[in-house]
């Protein structure tokens, strides 16, 4: 049993000389097998959540505490924070030209899990998840995400959470960028992941469209920087039928 | 649509300069005929304009790139002659010792390679080895008269001149070298000169590697003919002790419908400084270049490429790559393409990018492309020098990675495409022990990076 605790979050970026706040108090708890959406206008500070937690060196936490399952995750380096079992899919996943997919999933796996996969397991495992999200087998022999389509992005984010067994993931807005077919098999393999892992999943979206296939038992509306209304999975519907207005009127 | 300056000769010259220390931009050009300017010269388009602000990594829109390209060419007083010009002589009183002021000497810093300026009998610091299994490669000495370079400065002619070792590597006709001919140049820390030919028969294959090791004040031409239809990859590492130094022409000429590989690796020595200049004997050939180049604390690493497009339907690629770190590491790239009139249907590109590691390194990239003919294929050149990828890091560090083997790999893959080219098992991963041996090091050096960072805190 994992428990992410995010405890009165605030967090600033620093443009032009000037430090700016995102993030103004942001409390969440999210624990292993429950999958939490967050919903909210752009610019409300949603993907800034998911890099904080990661740890992105772009974002300064200026008070308030993350912790997974107690530990201090603000006080870890980027590459702790996921052997600790963080995992972050991200919307704009960076090409790495010169890294071929199997050598970086290779090594990844091997920080992960403290020592080399067995070879023989290894390569079986890589074949079936890579199936599993209809990839081409020879997608392992192409230099991270370099000349990927958008959708090969996203399923090559999925396929790292599959492989690497996080205990708690944060998807960024993985359903942008995606056809109605990518979308189904992305959440597909979202859906066998948790069933055969059982992790915390931190959905973060602006339309509803995913959660029609990954179901939320929380959902979370983000407005300027912070929870603006909590509630079931009904609140997603009701957020498909009325949009983001009333809160962004009432916040203006 | 934009054009450049045009001088008296019907010349379009475009020419870049990118200083970077910063986190740089990227372009490219594309100077693939336009139909409407078919026969009135060529577009030129974007190149790197000289000054790049660190803290905004641009990418230049095509129209204001091509103005700062004539106006960095203006400001930058170039002599406003054709590379063409350029003299190329065996005598060496045609060429004076250089002041540093001249275009070709602007970089390389002279008192450290001032011992390689005066001619001298028989110079005998570099021991030559060469080896083969194969019995049909000859290897003989040859006299002053028989070398394949025309020198194009000073120490060239001065090696030429002084050369203690003439050695020349003969493949027949129609004969394939199946493993790699290994010339083994061993420095024994006086000044040394050599001149190596290599000699490809028309319809041949064969692999020259020219392996530079120990200490010496050294100066190489090396000649390379390559027969009509022959494939022949050279290449060349500079694995000098720290403290050597090393300028060096390799003159290449291609037979008709030939195959020609040049790589350039160079990791060791204080100074290394290498023209690469290739020619067309006859139509079809193919030249490709690449180089890799390392510099470390206070190291000079100086590549300048000359591609002659003299005939027609030849094509030719630049590729070269660098790394920098540590206080006054400098490299230097220059890459000199000449389409001369009679060049039509040639296609060509050159490409060079630097990455640079720490605060206090400088890497100078001038790409220049002269052109007499519109009818072409393609012309194009890209220049880039940035830092470490914030953004990869982060991305291989948020799948566990720690940064030093995230910047391996980074660098690694920055480097595959190079190496890969070398075709050599042994060779690669020798050189790539190298490389990743100065990451470490440069790790453990730099206070700025986050490992040490950790350690320290560990500590306390």
């Amino acid at each position: 049993m994992t428990t992410l605790e995010i405890r009165d979050l605030h967090v600033s970026v620093t443009a032009d000389g000037e430090a700016k706040e995102i993030l103004k108090g942001v409390d969440l708890t999210v624990r292993s097998g429950e999958t939490h959406a967050i919903m909210g206008p752009n610019g409300s500070g949603k993907s800034t959540l998911a890099y904080s937690i990661a740890g992105h060196p772009k974002y300064t936490v200026t008070s308030g505490t993350v912790t997974l399952d107690g530990e201090d995750v603000l006080a870890m380096t980027v590459d702790e924070r996921a052997r600790a079992g963080l995992f972050l899919a991200m919307q704009y996943p960076v090409e790495v030209p010169g890294v071929s997919v199997s050598n970086f999933l290779r090594t990844a796996k091997t920080e992960i899990s403290g020592e080399a996969p067995v070879l023989r397991y290894w390569v079986k495992d890589i074949r079936e998840a890579m199936a599993s999200l209809k990839m081409d087998p020879a997608f392992a022999g192409r230099n991270v995400n370099e000349g990927f389509s958008g959708g090969e992005k996203k399923r090559h984010e999925i396929l790292q959470m599959k492989l690497l067994r996080p205990k708690l993931a944060i998807m960024d807005e993985t359903d942008s960028g995606l056809d109605v077919d990518a979308l189904r098999v992305v959440s597909e393999g979202v859906n066998a992941i948790k069933a055969e892992t059982g992790l915390g999943l931190l959905l973060i979206t602006h339309y509803t469209r995913i959660l029609r296939y990954i179901t939320p038992d929380f959902v979370h509306v983000f407005v300027d920087g912070r929870v603006a209304e909590e509630g079931g999975s009904e609140l997603a519907d009701r957020l498909e039928n009325e949009g983001y207005d009333r809160y962004v009127t009432a916040s203006a | 649509m934009t054009t450049s300056t045009t001088d008296a000769t019907g010349t379009d010259r475009t020419g870049g300069q990118e200083r970077g220390t910063g986190v740089g931009s990227d372009t490219a050009v594309d100077l693939t005929p336009d139909p409407e300017h078919r026969g009135n010269g060529l577009r030129p388009a974007a190149t790197t304009p000289e000054q790049v602000d660190p803290t905004e990594p641009t990418s230049p829109e095509p129209v204001e790139a091509a103005l700062a390209v004539v106006r960095s060419y203006t400001d930058s007083k170039v002599p406003n002659v054709s590379r063409a010009d350029r003299l190329r002589s065996r005598q060496v009183s045609d060429f004076a010792v250089p002041t540093g002021r001249e275009e070709e000497w602007r970089f390389t810093p002279l008192h450290r390679v001032s011992a390689l300026f005066e001619p001298a009998e028989a110079l005998s610091g570099v021991g030559v080895r060469v080896r083969t299994d194969d019995g049909a490669v000859t290897v003989s000495d040859h006299g002053p008269e028989a070398s394949l370079v025309r020198p194009g400065d000073r120490i060239a002619v001065v090696a030429q001149a002084s050369a203690g070792v003439r050695r020349t590597v003969s493949v027949p006709a129609e004969h394939v070298v199946a493993e790699p001919v290994r010339v083994d140049l061993v420095g024994t820390g006086g000044r040394g000169a050599v001149d190596l030919v290599i000699d490809v028969g028309a319809f041949s294959k064969a692999v020259v590697v020219i392996d530079h090791t120990g200490d010496a004040q050294f100066a190489g031409t090396v000649g390379i003919r390559v027969g009509d239809s022959a494939n022949v990859t050279v290449v060349s590492l500079q694995s000098w002790d720290r403290a050597a130094t090393h300028v060096g022409q390799h003159d290449a000429v291609l037979g008709r419908d030939s195959t020609f590989r040049h790589v350039a690796v160079t990791l060791g020595g204080d100074v290394v400084r290498l023209d690469v200049n290739v020619e067309y004997a006859g139509p079809g050939a193919s030249s490709e270049c690449f180089g890799l180049y390392f510099a470390d604390a206070g190291q000079h690493l100086e590549h300048r490429l000359f591609v002659d497009h003299s005939t027609p339907a030849c094509r030719s690629t630049v590729t070269y790559k660098g790394a920098l770190q540590g206080q006054d590491a400098h490299t230097v790239w220059i890459g000199d393409v000449l389409i001369r009139k009679a060049a039509e249907g040639i296609d060509t590109y050159e490409l060079n990018r630097n990455l640079v590691l720490s605060e206090g390194a400088r890497a100078d990239s001038v790409p220049n492309l002269e052109i007499e003919t519109g009818q072409i294929e393609g012309a194009g050149h890209a220049s880039a020098t940035g830092r470490f990828d914030d953004e990869q890091l982060f991305y291989l560090q948020a799948r566990g990675i720690r940064p030093l083997q995230a910047r391996r790999l980074v660098v690694r893959g920055f480097f595959a495409e190079i190496l890969q080219q070398i075709g050599i098992d042994d060779v690669q991963e020798r050189l790539l022990e190298v490389v990743e041996t100065r990451l470490t090091d440069a790790a453990l050096a730099d206070p700025q990076t986050p490992e040490t960072r950790r350690t320290e805190e560990t500590t306390v």
